[in-house]
This record gives C-alpha cells, sequence and structure tokens, in this order.
C-alpha cells in the first residue's frame, strides 16, 4: 500500500438525527482515491443520507466529514469538488441533452469551444455522442441515466456519488449499465461511491462494500470477504442466501450443530459459546442419506434454470437450502455433506473491530 | 351497434356544456361585432372602426388600459411569485392558500368599498401616516390606490398557478443545480424559473386579460382619473347609449385579449416540463 494513502473522504464520529430519530448512529468510513465503493442496505438505513451528507444537501448532526485532507462540513454544495448522479436523474426538463452536461461548465465559465469539447467526450464517453439536440422527453430512461452520469463527469470530479441510479432500468439495461459502470470507473480512476439496496450489483462492481442496516454500518470489506466472513446474522442474510443454523462452538476449529460436531475453520471464542453457523446452499452437496454428514428430508423444490432450490428440513426442523444441479424426490430423506471451510461460525454480539481482530489472529493457522 | 350507441351517449354529455357555450360566449360576440356596424340612428356603417382608430381619444384611451393592466400584472407578479415561493415552503401550504383565496369569495364591488374606507381621508392608512408623521395625504382617488387595490384583488389568481407549477418541481432539480455548482441565484434564474414559467403565463392570463376592462375599480377607487376601455364602455352603453361605438370597443378589447393569449400560450414550453 502507498505511503500517501490520504483517504479522499473521511467521516469521523458522522450522526444524523430528526428529532429524537437516529438516522445515522456514529459513521466511520474512509474511502481511498479511485475505488469503487458501496453503500448497501434495506431502504430506510441511511445509505442514502450518508451520501447526502458527503454532497452536501444536507448536515451532519455532529461529527466530521473530510474530503481530501480538510474538513467541509460547512462547505456549500455547489463548491464541492463532487458530482452526483440521482436517482431520478433530476435532468432539467427546459434544456437538451448537450446543454444538461454543459450546465455546470457554463457556470463555471469555461470557454465556449471547451465546453463543446468537453460535453461532445462526455456524451461519447456514455455512448450518446448523437443525441446532444435531443430534448430530455425524447430519450428512453436507459438514455437519460447516461446523459446524467454524463453530466456528473463533465465536471470532472474526484468523487462521483450514485443515490441507487440504476434502480428505474430494467433487468437487461441494468446489467449492461453495471458493466459500464465498473469500466468507466476503472478507465477514469475516479472515485465511485454508489449506493444501492441490490445486494447482487453491491457483488458484481463493489472493490469494497460497507453493510449497512438501521444507521450503523455492520461490515466493510471486499465482495468475497463479505459473502464468505458475514459477521453477524443480517449480513449472512442480506448478502446472498444462506442457511443460519444455531450451535455451540465447544473448542477452537470444533462447532456442534443439529446435534452433531463438525470440524470447522473458525477460532476464537469461548469453550460452549452460543453461536450461529451459516452454510450457503451452493456449498451444500446432496449425497445418498447414509453418507450424508447431516440427514435432511426434501419438503419442495423450484427450477431456476441452472439449478434447482432443493427446501428440507432436518431433525430439528431447521430449514435448509440447498442448490444443486440435480433434482430430489419430494419427502425422502436425502443426505447432505460440506467441508470443514465452507462452515463460518459468527458469535452473537461482536463488533466489527473484535471479528476483524480475531480473523486476523486465526487466519494465518 | 354499441360504440355508435356508447357515441351518441357520450355526445350528449357535451350538450348542456354546448348550449351555454352558445347562448352565452358565441351569440353575444357575435350580437357585439354585429352591433358594432351600427351607428346610434342604427344605419349600418363602418364609422365607428373609423372613429375609433382616428380619434387620439380612444387610442389614449386604448395605450391607457393596455399600460394600468401591464403595471396591474407587474405589481402582482412581484408580489405573487415570492409568496407562491415561500408558501411552498411552509408546512402547510393548504392553509395558507385557503386564506389566500378567500378574499375571492367576498363580492368585488364589497372589497372596493372597504379600500375608499380604508383610503379615506380620516381611514386607517391616513391614521398610520399621521401617526408617523407624513400625513394625512390624498390616497383615494389616485392611480396608486387604483393599482394596489387592482393588485390586491388579483393576487389569489396570480398565487395559484404559480404556486401549482413551483409545488410540482422536484426537489432533486434544485440538489442538482447545486450539485453542480450553482450558486442559489442560479439555481433560481436557471433552473427553478425557467420551469415555472408555464405557472407564470397562466397568472398572467388571469390577470392581465381582466385588468383590460376594469371600470368598477377606476371609477371607486381612481376616481374616474383613469379612464380605461373598459369605462368607455360602460360609459357607451349607460350614458350615452351609443351601443355601436361601445360594441366596436367591445371587439377591439376581444381582439386584444385574443393576441395575449396567443403571445402568452403560443410558444409552449417544452413537453414534460414538471413530474
Amino acid at each position: 500500500m502507498a505511503v500517501n494513502a490520504q483517504p479522499i473522504i473521511r467521516l469521523t464520529n458522522v450522526c444524523k438525527s430528526y428529532g429524537d430519530h437516529q438516522i445515522l448512529k456514529n459513521i466511520n468510513l474512509e474511502l481511498e482515491a479511485g475505488k469503487f465503493y458501496t453503500l448497501l442496505g434495506p431502504s430506510g438505513c441511511g445509505k442514502t443520507t450518508i451520501l447526502r451528507t458527503i454532497a452536501g444537501f444536507t448536515d451532519a448532526t455532529s461529527g466530521q466529514v473530510e474530503f481530501d485532507g480538510q474538513v467541509i462540513n460547512t462547505l456549500p454544495a455547489n463548491q464541492r469538488q463532487l458530482n452526483t448522479v440521482f436517482q431520478d436523474y433530476a435532468l432539467f426538463p427546459h434544456l437538451t441533452v448537450a446543454e444538461n452536461v454543459a450546465f455546470g461548465l457554463k457556470l463555471q465559465k469555461v470557454a465556449k469551444t471547451e465546453i463543446n469539447q468537453r460535453v461532445q467526450e462526455a456524451l461519447a464517453l456514455v455512448q450518446l455522442a448523437d443525441f446532444g439536440d435531443r430534448e430530455i422527453s425524447e430519450i428512453s430512461g436507459g438514455q437519460q441515466q447516461r446523459v446524467a452520469i454524463a453530466r456528473a463527469l463533465v465536471m470532472r470530479p474526484k468523487v462521483l456519488l450514485l443515490d441507487e441510479p440504476l434502480s428505474a432500468l430494467d433487468a437487461k439495461l441494468r446489467k449492461d449499465m453495471q458493466y459500464e459502470l465498473r469500466d468507466l470507473q476503472q478507465r477514469l480512476g475516479i472515485t465511485f461511491l454508489f449506493v444501492t439496496h441490490d445486494q447482487e450489483e453491491a457483488l458484481a462492481m463493489s472493490d469494497e462494500i460497507f453493510v449497512m442496516n438501521s444507521g450503523e454500518i455492520l461490515q466493510g470489506g471486499t465482495p468475497v470477504d463479505i459473502y464468505d466472513e458475514p459477521i453477524n446474522h443480517f449480513v449472512a442474510n442480506f448478502i446472498g442466501e444462506s442457511n443460519i443454523i444455531p450451535g455451540q462452538m465447544k473448542q477452537d476449529y470444533e462447532v456442534e450443530f443439529v446435534g452433531k460436531r463438525f470440524e470447522c475453520a473458525d477460532a476464537g471464542m469461548r469453550p460452549n459459546e452460543d453461536v450461529e453457523v451459516v452454510l450457503r446452499p451452493e456449498d451444500l452437496d446432496i449425497v445418498a442419506a447414509d453418507q450424508g454428514k447431516l440427514v435432511v428430508t426434501v419438503d419442495s423444490q423450484l427450477f431456476r434454470g441452472n439449478y434447482f432450490e432443493i427446501v428440507a428440513f432436518d431433525a430439528d426442523q431447521n430449514e435448509w437450502l440447498v442448490h444443486s444441479t440435480n433434482p430430489a424426490d419430494e419427502g425422502t430423506p436425502i443426505g447432505l455433506t460440506f467441508d470443514p471451510q465452507d462452515i463460518h461460525v459468527m458469535r452473537l454480539h461482536e463488533s466489527e473491530a473484535a471479528f476483524d481482530a480475531r480473523l486476523e489472529q486465526y487466519e494465518d493457522d | 351497434m354499441q360504440q355508435k350507441q356508447r357515441l351518441t351517449r357520450s355526445t350528449a354529455y357535451f350538450i348542456p356544456y354546448t348550449l351555454w357555450i352558445v347562448l352565452f360566449v358565441i351569440a353575444p360576440v357575435l350580437l357585439l361585432i354585429y352591433q358594432s356596424f351600427f351607428n346610434i340612428d342604427g344605419q349600418f356603417t363602418f364609422a365607428n372602426y373609423q372613429t375609433y382608430f382616428a380619434s387620439s381619444t380612444y387610442l389614449m384611451m386604448t395605450v391607457n388600459s393596455v399600460w394600468y393592466a401591464f403595471l396591474i400584472t407587474l405589481a402582482t407578479l412581484l408580489i405573487s411569485y415570492p409568496t407562491a415561493y415561500l408558501l411552498n415552503e411552509t408546512k402547510h401550504p393548504q392553509l395558507w392558500l385557503l386564506l389566500i383565496i378567500m378574499p375571492t369569495w367576498i363580492n368585488l364591488l364589497l372589497k372596493a368599498y372597504a379600500f375608499i374606507g380604508i383610503f379615506s381621508q380620516a381611514g386607517i392608512a391616513n391614521q398610520f401616516l399621521s401617526f408617523i408623521g407624513i400625513g394625512p395625504k390624498q390616497l383615494l382617488f389616485t392611480n396608486f390606490s387604483f393599482i394596489f387595490v387592482a393588485a390586491y384583488i388579483q393576487i389569489p389568481f396570480m398565487v395559484l398557478p404559480i404556486y401549482n407549477s413551483i409545488s410540482e418541481l422536484k426537489p432533486s432539480y434544485v440538489n442538482a443545480s447545486r450539485d453542480l455548482g450553482a450558486t442559489n441565484w442560479q439555481t433560481f434564474s436557471r433552473v427553478i424559473f425557467p420551469l415555472t414559467l408555464p405557472g407564470v403565463k397562466a397568472g398572467i392570463q388571469a390577470v392581465f386579460i381582466p385588468s383590460l376592462s376594469l371600470f368598477m375599480l377606476t371609477r371607486l377607487i381612481g376616481g374616474n382619473k383613469v379612464i380605461t376601455l373598459g369605462t368607455a364602455i360602460e360609459e357607451h352603453f349607460l350614458t350615452t347609449m351609443n351601443w355601436g361605438m361601445g360594441s366596436t370597443i367591445g371587439v377591439v378589447l376581444i381582439i386584444a385579449m385574443v393576441i395575449i393569449m396567443w403571445l402568452t400560450s403560443g410558444r409552449q414550453p417544452r413537453k414534460g416540463l414538471t413530474k
């Protein structure tokens, strides 16, 4: 890591409340320049409020917002060197596509020839080079989305904030835009802070994800880290699909659930501590009932195209979700096997710092 | 068969409205035009129009009417736009809107008489002027009081359409403008005002056109010092009994109104201005 890795954006103990209602509870966040970050969480979790605080549309009740080493708490939005792509795009309907993109440059009194050139470049960047003269009402939702991105990027911001910009697009267009946004970010090297409630979107695009719930950041990390090592029930449930089973940690690398002891890759808990065990549906393999580490009875199944989604119950009536390439017979018992490293054990109330420290300590074993 | 029936039924719904329009709008306008081609002795003539366009009195009156209507509209707009803007920021805009609309429930004549009281020598306005040591002054029967009262009466009709267009503005437009570096004033002049222009135009139509033909206020508040076309029409119909000339002025006013309508709505703003 570079020595001068000063974060481009740093939030320190940021709180926001309306009356008694706390929207943000002590948010600490550091964004390195040139990366793609995502704030992920259900609606109402405060992710958009963080974005608005950074953009300057709303003030933090307490705490510090830094941009490139400068505290910007009181800096008005129009003086911040970052731009926003709004959820509803907020394109000005009385201006053409090109006039929308030129809006910010005109305010900066940039020379006309340069404005034209930069607007053309920005429109070409989002593949709308020939759309400059169109009215906003004449172009499709996907094209409006691109204009909104061009309008922000033409300002050459150091950070681009994107507030659920893909939520209004249909599934196909959404996928295309995910690739395009990721590609744009890597080509331009601008820091992107992307807000979404769609975990697939977050996993596909981000360098780093912050998972949020009810005004708190629960866990930050790379998509792989968060998927493989969720910190708690909420994160495990929110990111991907999970089987979350109550269990007990017998000793380091040994956990008990559904009345059986299993070897696992986790350690650092107290002996006999109550824990939750996460097993991803795709990590479970179906075998004959007498060969399984666990025996479950198939309840129902759905064909999902590239796999069968099987719902089964064990002797303790825990529900098990299994993704399998082969169908199973409803009402019949099947065996499930998994590898020790597929088991992820979560302590019930662990802070992110303690979680990270524990992982650090036992990872190298 | 069924479709035809439905068609006749939906046509039937238009009958009351069509009747109303024919009897009370189209017929009177045609009568007015017809009447304007007859002189006081009932003979067909173009003389009324000749008189109108040759006489400096009538042309002055036209200029006067347009000028005062313009001043009234301007005063109304200058008061109404900020009012509508603030209204949108309040917590209970509907309540405040109701309070602004309420005076329109009171008869125009009653309001005019109320202002005679307020502006008279011993009225509350002069009491206040005396209190701060610059009065009493002649307030009633001045151009100022005429414009003041006319603007007071017209304000609700200007506030309403402007408020509607402001309240339909998406808040994200303002944020987007600030995000792109605009100051508050730039946001207003480049985003908010252009996007609320349809409301402003509707307000101008609602105020300017009636202001062209005010006659009661010119007499009661303006003391007939300001003679507008409205006053002239009233004089011709009620005092000199020259219905032909009165109708001619009426026709000219109607033409003027059509021109204003065309000017303010002809160049329609782009589609999809609001939500």
